[in-house]
């Protein structure tokens, strides 16, 4: 496309579009950029200054103390999304082969049970899951707060899958059963080496959603065992003591910087995980 | 489609496991999906039908819990609230993210650097979202003293600790991480448009803001549709991003639904209560969801 003609000039409308779009980029950054300014100020530099002036001294105080008070809600972070997420996305794709290639009288049936569990408001959910966590033992624990996501991410994994398998010729399935190939020799050999765009996509939706979970992990784990999400809002919504906004901006980056970092490394996995999750087939 | 196909090398009893084995591997997740959404569901509106307090416990009175709710001025402060918060944050989203998308479908430079800019809100936790905003948004110190700083003398923003202003810091906070979303939806939709159609109109004589209008935007319904949705679901299920910046409050004049459900529920010992809220929640949810797959499927079947 060397032409020039399809490359318009700069008349006055396209700089007004560009003014626009530079405009609206200035507005979703500086949040952004405010907590990072913020959180490299010393609190005099923050009552002296304003939002978006830059630090005097450049101080990493903030940092060095959010990571002291959120480490181990960090990890315990880790610990629930790495495993809620391999599980339900494993469970996903096979369940996704099933309701695709093995279709049987009332498989649909439950598709379409699962599906409506995507738009399920948890609220409906929350009592009666905290009652068998509690009879299971896993209150308050981060064992429990994996089994949750892995029910609830279910609906949204087996989604994927079946969307991406039921677009797979049936044919090739066909002809692997033909050959004699049973069910998880076809899966493991046909479908899944074909799958790493979806699995990708899965991967990086449940990671999102369970890292920047709040709602499972306030009401199912408290104290020692919550999730970083729920020990940055007490953080930042305590009322003791002095505030401290540098400690504050520094956690909530702490806190975002996981997937903040996997959408800037994965951005287009990230945009067709929303919109397949989001636009269910 | 679903004929097994007989194994010619295969035993009888694996030929069998085979045949049952689909279903094998399916059964734990049906049973987890039948219990774990829709017993659930059932057992909160058993709740709902209950005296529970700070325990559950079965005696049955009736739609007195949701009398309770119907009596309960909070209750409508909180659904006030999902009115006005749903109603402009679906409005703004929609209207933002449209102009963006159709901004930026004009060959613009570094297209790939401004759509990032305008979606990396979205992988943000609402919490990281809600506590950045309450920052921004602190009376005395955020954006009021940065354009007092800039020359603005006077000039307050207190919304934050306002009553009547609260929710719509939620509203801001709240397009801030959704309309980037909306825009690549459009851009996506926009990008499936026939070009051939739009150079036709512009042949004839028609502006480019004509056209959009009348010709590109309507037949992107379904993306409109789409996005709706969308909002609408984020909108009722919104919870993290009034506890990060509000908690409710002042006092509980910035309570949504979820809000309220939570603190009934957990903090205040009224489970009755918060299971009727939880299922009006759900009925809100059914009341835009079903009519959307009705439409969807009456759609699919003309195709």
């Amino acid at each position: 496309m060397t032409s020039a003609v399809l490359k318009p000039g700069l008349t006055p409308s396209r700089v007004l579009i560009y003014a626009v779009l530079i405009l609206a980029c200035l507005m979703y950054l500086v949040p952004l950029v405010v907590m990072l300014l913020t959180s490299f100020k010393t609190p005099e530099d923050i009552n002296s200054g304003n939002l978006l002036t830059l630090p005097h001294v450049f101080s990493t105080l903030g940092w060095v103390k959010a990571w002291a008070t959120v480490r181990g809600y960090f990890w315990n972070s880790v610990a629930i999304t790495v495993p809620a997420v391999l599980i339900s996305t494993a469970v996903g794709a096979l369940n996704g082969y099933v309701l695709s290639m093995w279709r049987f009288r009332g498989s649909q049936l439950f598709f379409g049970l699962l599906l409506f569990g995507c738009f399920l408001p948890f609220q409906a959910v929350l009592l009666p899951a905290s009652f068998t966590l509690g009879k299971m033992g896993l209150a308050n624990t981060t064992a429990g707060l994996v089994v949750v996501h892995v029910v609830y991410g279910l609906a949204f994994t087996t989604l994927f899958f079946r969307n991406f398998y039921v677009s797979v010729p049936e044919a090739l399935v066909k002809a692997a059963r033909l050959d004699g190939a049973g069910f998880f020799t076809i899966f493991g050999r046909v479908l899944l080496p074909m799958s790493v765009p979806t699995i990708m996509v899965c991967v990086i939706w449940q990671f999102t959603q369970i890292w920047n979970d709040f709602l499972f992990g306030v009401v199912f784990a408290s104290g020692d065992a919550q999730p970083i999400t729920v020990a940055l809002n007490n953080l930042v919504n305590t009322t003791t003591g002095v505030k401290e906004y540098n400690v504050d901006m520094a956690a909530a980056m702490i806190a975002g910087l996981p997937t903040l970092l996997v959408y800037v490394l994965a951005g287009k996995y990230f945009l067709r995980g929303l919109t397949a999750g989001a636009v269910k087939g | 489609m679903n004929s097994v196909v007989a194994l010619p090398r295969a035993t009888p009893v694996l030929d069998r496991l085979q045949r049952w084995l689909p279903k094998l591997v399916l059964a734990p997740s049906m049973v987890v999906i039948l219990v774990g959404f829709y017993a659930y569901i059932g057992w909160t509106l058993v709740l709902s039908f209950t005296s529970s307090s700070f325990v559950p416990n079965y005696t049955f009175v009736g739609l007195a819990q949701y009398w309770r709710l119907w009596d309960n001025d909070r209750w409508w402060v909180a659904s006030k609230n999902l009115v006005i918060f749903g109603g402009l944050f679906i409005g703004i989203s929609l209207v933002v993210g449209v102009l963006l998308a159709v901004l930026l479908d004009q060959r613009i430079r570094r297209e790939g650097f401004i759509r990032t800019v305008y979606l990396y809100p979205m992988a943000l936790s609402m919490i990281v979202t809600g506590t950045a905003w309450k920052w921004l948004l602190n009376p005395g110190m955020g954006l009021d003293k940065l354009l007092r700083d800039w020359g603005w003398t006077g000039f307050t923003f207190d919304w934050l600790i306002n009553q009547d202003r609260v929710i719509y810091c939620v509203v801001i906070a709240a397009v801030w991480q959704a309309s980037g979303f909306i825009m690549a939806m459009f851009l996506a939709g926009l990008r499936g448009v026939d070009g051939s159609i739009i150079r036709a109109a512009q042949v004839d004589g028609a502006s480019l803001p004509t056209i959009y209008l009348k010709i590109v935007l309507p037949s992107l319904r379904p993306v409109f549709f789409s996005a709706f949705m969308i909002l609408a679901h984020i909108a009722i299920k919104s919870f993290d991003l009034v506890m990060a910046m509000t908690a409710g409050g002042p006092g509980y004049a910035s309570d949504l639904p979820a809000v309220f459900m939570y603190s009934f529920t957990f903090s205040r010992g009224q489970m009755g209560m918060g299971s009727a809220s939880a299922m009006l929640m759900l009925g809100a949810i059914l009341a835009i969801l079903v009519p959307y797959l009705y439409s969807e499927l009456r759609g699919k079947r003309h195709d």
